[in-house]
């Protein structure tokens, strides 16, 4: 304030917040921190408790070792670390051409009455419980095949992330601005490659996160590998045999009347947390080194 | 585009206008807009009503007029950029390079590369300045990486861009300014060598100096093309362009050579509106 201006007339007194206001201010606010606090709390907590339990057993061989049998102590579960990246591969490999392919398709071409039927769909897949998708695959896959493998866990993995991606795809292209299609277009681009060289570029940032949200959600499905790849107790890479899985072992050992057993589960809980944290960064430090097309 | 009605003018479907027997002489190699009787609907609203213009080759043509007039629509019949829009139709005739384009078998990506677009707000990809103007060139086929070099870099020079751009062509366009934006856009359109360029607002959405630079570019390119500039400035389109055409509610009111219409127009609705009575 300068000593110079002339001063401000005031016809109206002023004062400050009423009573009542800063009262129900300051519990509102308190009410926002509390639930935020909420939010995080159960995967601070689940956090805590795997780290916990899981780092006894969390040693160079039970990454190396495939499970003793039942009685001895020890061992490890290499044959499910490599069989969870295995099925997961499989699913993603599956899943993201034709949920990209289909989410492109609803966002471009999606507005007549088919398009609502895969929308329709497509929801109704992502509401299906996960043990039900295993039984589709298991009708789909094991049945004709004659025998469980890994093939019918990847289809069943497939399932189960398609919807996410077909969804979220047709999201982000939607989000693409008008104005790129339209330059595009005004340059004598036909449509694929309006879709190819600026729509899916442009939204492929975005497609990705739903690949990596949709990849770890069916990294930690159990139900739907019951009846698929069903698991073994042994070296297991053959895509057309029975396949190890973390989430199984996780169900089998947690279950089992076995202290070795229970804290080979929480590792294997542990080690699949890290797989599917370890993954994302993967892919997302090396997608942003490419540098933009 | 649905039904083009009249159809008087050839229907051959010619591969370029050099081979095409000229249905007009005035058209047959300088490559200038005809629209005749031109009505285009959305749904049951008319929005352009029996526009008859000539744009001649290798000049200005500005089209002016009120918000909602109809002359960005007008503009978009040109290279069809109204077929995005559902629900569009269109009777009548623009005829370039001896065809009319609303012709339901006109090749529009063929159409799309002859006569380029620059839109109101500066819309370069989100990718590097090199690969904006280089996409044209790929989209024809281009391979040749020495080639495509060549290229960029005459569209970037006709554009005025390339000194400031020529030490970071692999940078993202969207680092640069606005104005340096739109003239990327240009250059973008430029290197697809069109023959006409259709400029929808290109300085609205910039300030003075660069709108200055894209009209001193316009008044260079000229030379070579044939500009439709629809503006809203007048200003602009006195300062820019050989012949205005003013538009109110969806009609063409009066075109003429620009001098005219700015002096000496012949409509008193031309009058009120350059004057600043109603607009």
């Amino acid at each position: 304030m300068s000593p110079a201006r002339p001063e401000i007339p005031a016809p109206l007194a002023m004062h400050g917040p009423s009573l009542r206001r800063r009262v129900s201010n300051t519990a509102m606010t308190v009410l926002c921190y509390t639930a935020a606090v909420l939010v995080i709390l159960p995967l601070a907590l689940i956090l805590w408790h795997v780290v916990r339990l899981g780092l006894p057993a969390f040693t160079p061989a039970f990454f190396l070792n495939l499970p003793k049998p039942t009685g001895e102590s020890g061992g490890g579960m290499a044959n499910a670390i490599v069989g969870t990246g295995l099925l997961v591969a499989m699913g993603t490999l599956m899943a993201v051409p034709i949920g990209v392919g289909a989410g492109v398709f609803l966002a471009e071409h999606g507005n007549g009455r088919f398009g609502t039927m895969v929308r329709t769909t497509a929801d109704v897949l992502a509401g299906v419980p996960s043990i039900v998708i295993g039984v589709a695959a298991y009708g789909l896959v094991v049945v004709p095949m004659g025998r469980f493998s890994g093939l019918a866990g990847g289809v069943a993995l497939a399932l189960i992330m398609l919807p996410t991606i077909v969804r979220s795809t047709e999201e982000v292209v939607r989000l693409v601005p008008r104005s790129y299609r339209e330059a595009a277009l005004a340059l004598g681009a036909p449509r694929w490659r309006v879709i190819q060289e600026v729509v899916l570029p442009a939204a492929a940032p975005a497609v990705l996160t739903a690949v990596l949200l949709a990849l770890a959600r069916a990294a930690g499905e159990t139900a739907p590998l019951l009846f698929t790849a069903l698991g073994s107790r042994f070296w297991s890479v053959a895509i057309d045999r029975p396949m190890a899985s973390l989430p199984v072992y996780i169900y089998d050992y947690a279950r089992a009347p076995y202290d070795d057993w229970n804290r080979q589960a929480w590792t294997a809980a542990l080690v699949l947390l890290l797989l599917v944290t370890v993954v994302s960064a993967l892919v997302r430090l090396t997608t942003r080194r490419i540098p933009r097309p | 585009m649905k039904e083009s009605g009249l159809s008087v003018e050839m229907r051959v479907n010619v591969p370029t206008p050099s081979a095409a027997p000229a249905p007009e002489p005035r058209q047959s190699r300088e490559v200038g807009v005809a629209v005749r009787e031109l009505d285009l609907f959305y749904g049951s609203h008319q929005a352009l009503k029996h526009i008859t213009l000539d744009v001649s080759a290798r000049s200005v043509t500005a089209i002016i007029g009120p918000s909602g007039c109809g002359k960005s629509t007008l503009l978009r019949t040109f290279n069809r950029m109204n077929d995005l829009i559902a629900g569009v139709r269109t009777q009548g005739q623009v005829v370039i390079g001896g065809r009319n384009v609303l012709e339901r078998d006109t090749d529009v990506v063929e159409l799309r590369r002859r006569v380029g677009m620059v839109f109101q707000r500066p819309n370069p990809f989100p990718k590097t300045i090199f690969a904006n103007v280089a996409f044209g060139l790929r989209l024809l086929g281009l391979r040749n990486r020495v080639d495509v070099e060549f290229r960029v870099e005459q569209a970037l020079r006709k554009a005025a861009l390339w000194d400031e751009v020529k030490d970071r062509l692999d940078r993202s366009a969207l680092q640069l300014s606005g104005g340096q934006q739109q003239r990327l856009c240009i250059a973008r359109c430029l290197a697809v060598e069109p023959e006409v360029m259709l400029m929808d607002e290109p300085a609205s959405a910039l300030d003075p100096s660069a709108t200055a630079r894209i009209e001193e570019l316009v008044l260079e390119l000229k030379r070579t093309y044939t500009i439709v500039v629809v503006t809203h400035n007048m200003q602009q389109a006195a300062r820019i362009s050989d012949r205005t055409a003013f538009m109110l509610s969806g009609e063409l009111i009066e075109a003429d050579e620009t001098a005219h219409i700015f002096t000496s127009p012949k409509q008193k609705l031309t009058e009120d509106y350059i004057t600043g009575r109603f607009g």
